[in-house]
């Protein structure tokens, strides 16, 4: 039996035994498993989604949505894509199944990230043009409050434990805690030019915060509001400006954590005990978002210029794979 | 090699220990010609080395646009340029082969190869595998100089790349050898150099995919389609990635045929250019 791995890498890039073993025994324990993954793309130029089959390494199909996709996730119970469509100022619900979309949220103007709480019913909604965090209740469909925060809202979190939700605006440069409970703003933190996305840790003990002006990562202390460290970056052989950090992913055991790098091309792999940079590895072309799979085996980047997604084999510290996709890829979300 | 014993020995055939025994000859002379010209295995290193440290550090950028097969996603320059090198070390091999046999004729030691009473077509290809050999054992120190720079191929492509190592290096071996069939005097090999090697190397894909090439010239694109080196590279890359290139493999295969065939009919006493030439002839 060939295991998932196998497949995604053919005969290219064979792994040590060890992970095709892993893959297999994990796909016999558990048969469901075997069916597809799917990788949601959101292609910002294309106004479409890219359905991405992981078994077999390829663009399956694609759905035409609103203007403008940006941020993209999956509702808790994985039956439905939310995704902001900036243009037309709002958030469309789309079906998995169907792959139709069956309804709006109202995001107010020009949404373009989102996070969900703990539970899963509210969304945290950062609208870029009018310096707002909207929250909107999922199931009645309605905006529940909305939040001033700094000038061009960007990243989007909500704590591992539910109690603080994090916006970083993009021209203020900070990041904004807000209390779960009373929606009021409760702590700035000044961080380096273009503040992109902001990442807690699994285990809430710091929150990582990506400039991409300023080309470091901030590592704050959630419960002291300080920046601790700044992390860095150099790339052999590229100017330091082209190098423009965005999407921050953590691994479940919080051991790594990964570092999409824009137009440097490169996804930087840093060890969160030391903060120094494990590994750069080459993907496409200005790297914006990242997304693992469910079992964490893979990790998803989206290449905006060059119009595909590279696969990282996150045991392996390898890419293995690029799929072409839609134009402009943005964000990417994986479904069991 | 004792060549006479065994031309006084009976004309009618020979037995594969005969044969086996010359190729033994041939083999022996060529590794202790390898391993006793240090300066020729460490130059054979030190120039694709060169190109993958110095060259290849300027270019790094060059190629992270396109994904090109064999590869599955991007990959750093100094990973699209190391078969090209494997080539460059065959090709150099090849032609230094040739050069050899240019000496040997020169020095006199040729006639006691060509005077084996064994067929001169079976002289020949022992002289290609001993120095094919050679070239395999030069391709895999430059690759593992390689996985330590951190060019790295998948485990099992470092197996995979034997069958086409050995392909390429006969078919290069099989020119050198038809080519030093033309070449009078040792002073010629300047001469190769630059109108073979540089030639064959530059208008290949090894240091550029033949995309690239199309797009600033179609004529040197054209050059390069037509130049049996360029296969000779894609045959290494495919093979080294464990997958075939099929079109590489027969103009290999077939290019490999035609080189050996011009080389034995260049060497016969009867019709070669040497006898033409008055070269072979005491």
């Amino acid at each position: 039996m060939r295991g998932r791995l196998g497949c995604a890498a053919g005969l290219a890039t064979i792994r040590p035994t060890m992970a095709l073993l892993a893959f297999s025994f994990v796909d016999v324990l558990f048969p469901a498993r075997s069916q597809a993954l799917t990788a949601y793309v959101s292609n910002e130029r294309d106004n479409t989604i890219s359905v991405v089959d992981l078994d077999a390494m390829k663009a399956v199909k694609t759905i035409d949505v609103g203007e403008r996709p940006r941020g993209i996730t999956l509702t808790r119970d994985g039956h439905f894509i939310l995704l902001c469509a900036s243009d037309d100022d709002t958030i469309q619900v789309i079906d998995t199944k169907t792959l139709k979309v069956v309804g709006n949220l109202p995001s107010g103007p020009d949404p373009e990230t989102f996070a969900l709480n703990a539970a899963g019913n509210l969304l945290y909604v950062s609208n870029e043009n009018d310096s707002m965090v909207t929250v909107i209740d999922i199931d009645a469909r309605k905006v529940m409050a909305e939040i001033p925060t700094g000038v061009e809202p960007e990243g989007m979190t909500v704590s591992p434990d539910g109690q603080t939700i994090v916006n970083t605006s993009e021209t203020t440069n900070m990041a904004h805690f807000i209390d779960y409970k009373t929606r009021k703003v409760t702590a700035n933190v000044l961080v380096d030019a273009r503040p992109r996305i902001a990442m807690y840790r699994h285990d809430g003990t710091e929150l990582w915060v990506s400039a991409e002006l300023g080309g470091t990562v901030s590592v704050i202390d959630p419960v002291a509001h300080a920046v601790k460290r700044k992390i860095g970056f150099e790339v052999q052989g590229l100017r330091s400006d082209v190098i423009q950090p965005v999407g921050i992913r953590f691994t479940a055991d919080d051991a790594l954590a990964f570092v999409a790098l824009g137009p440097a091309n490169r996804v930087a792999v840093i060890d969160t005990k030391t903060y120094q940079v494990k590994d750069y590895l080459l993907v496409g072309q200005r790297v914006w978002q990242m997304d693992f799979t469910p079992d964490g085996k893979l990790l998803l980047t989206t290449n905006g210029l060059s119009n595909d997604i590279s696969v990282i084999d996150v045991a392996a510290l390898k890419v293995v794979k690029s799929i072409q996709v839609g134009r402009l890829p943005w964000g990417v979300v994986v479904a069991p | 090699m004792s060549a006479t014993a065994v031309a006084a020995a009976t004309r009618r055939g020979f037995s594969a220990m005969q044969y086996l025994i010359c190729l033994r000859g041939i083999m022996w002379r060529e590794m202790l010609r390898f391993v006793h010209q240090r300066e020729r295995f460490v130059s054979a290193l030190v120039r694709p080395l060169v190109w993958l440290f110095i060259f290849a550090a300027g270019f790094r950028q060059i190629l992270g646009v396109s994904i090109i097969p064999p590869y599955e996603t991007y990959v750093l320059y100094e990973v699209y340029v190391t078969p090209g090198l494997i080539a460059m070390i065959q090709l150099f091999n090849g032609m230094q082969s040739s050069l050899s046999m240019v000496y040997d004729r020169e020095m006199g030691n040729m006639r006691m190869l060509l005077v084996s009473p064994l067929p001169r077509w079976y002289l020949l290809i022992s002289k290609l595998v001993a120095s094919t050999t050679v070239s395999v054992l030069q391709v895999y120190a430059f690759l593992l100089v390689a996985y330590l720079w951190g060019v790295e191929a998948p485990p099992w492509g470092y197996v995979t790349v034997l069958p086409a190592l050995v392909l390429s290096g006969l078919m290069l071996g099989a020119l050198g050898m038809l080519l030093s069939s033309m070449i009078r005097q040792l002073e010629n090999f300047a001469g190769v150099m630059n109108f073979v090697i540089f030639p064959m190397f530059f208008a290949s894909s090894a240091l550029y995919p033949l995309w690239l090439v199309q797009q600033s010239s179609p004529v040197v694109y054209a050059i390069c389609r037509l130049n049996p080196f360029t296969y000779a590279i894609e045959l290494t890359r495919f093979a080294l990635y464990g997958t075939v290139n099929w079109l590489a493999l027969a103009v290999v295969a077939v290019m490999t045929v035609l080189f050996v065939a011009g080389a034995v009919l260049a060497y016969d006493p009867a019709r070669g250019l040497i006898a033409r030439r008055g070269g072979g002839a005491p």
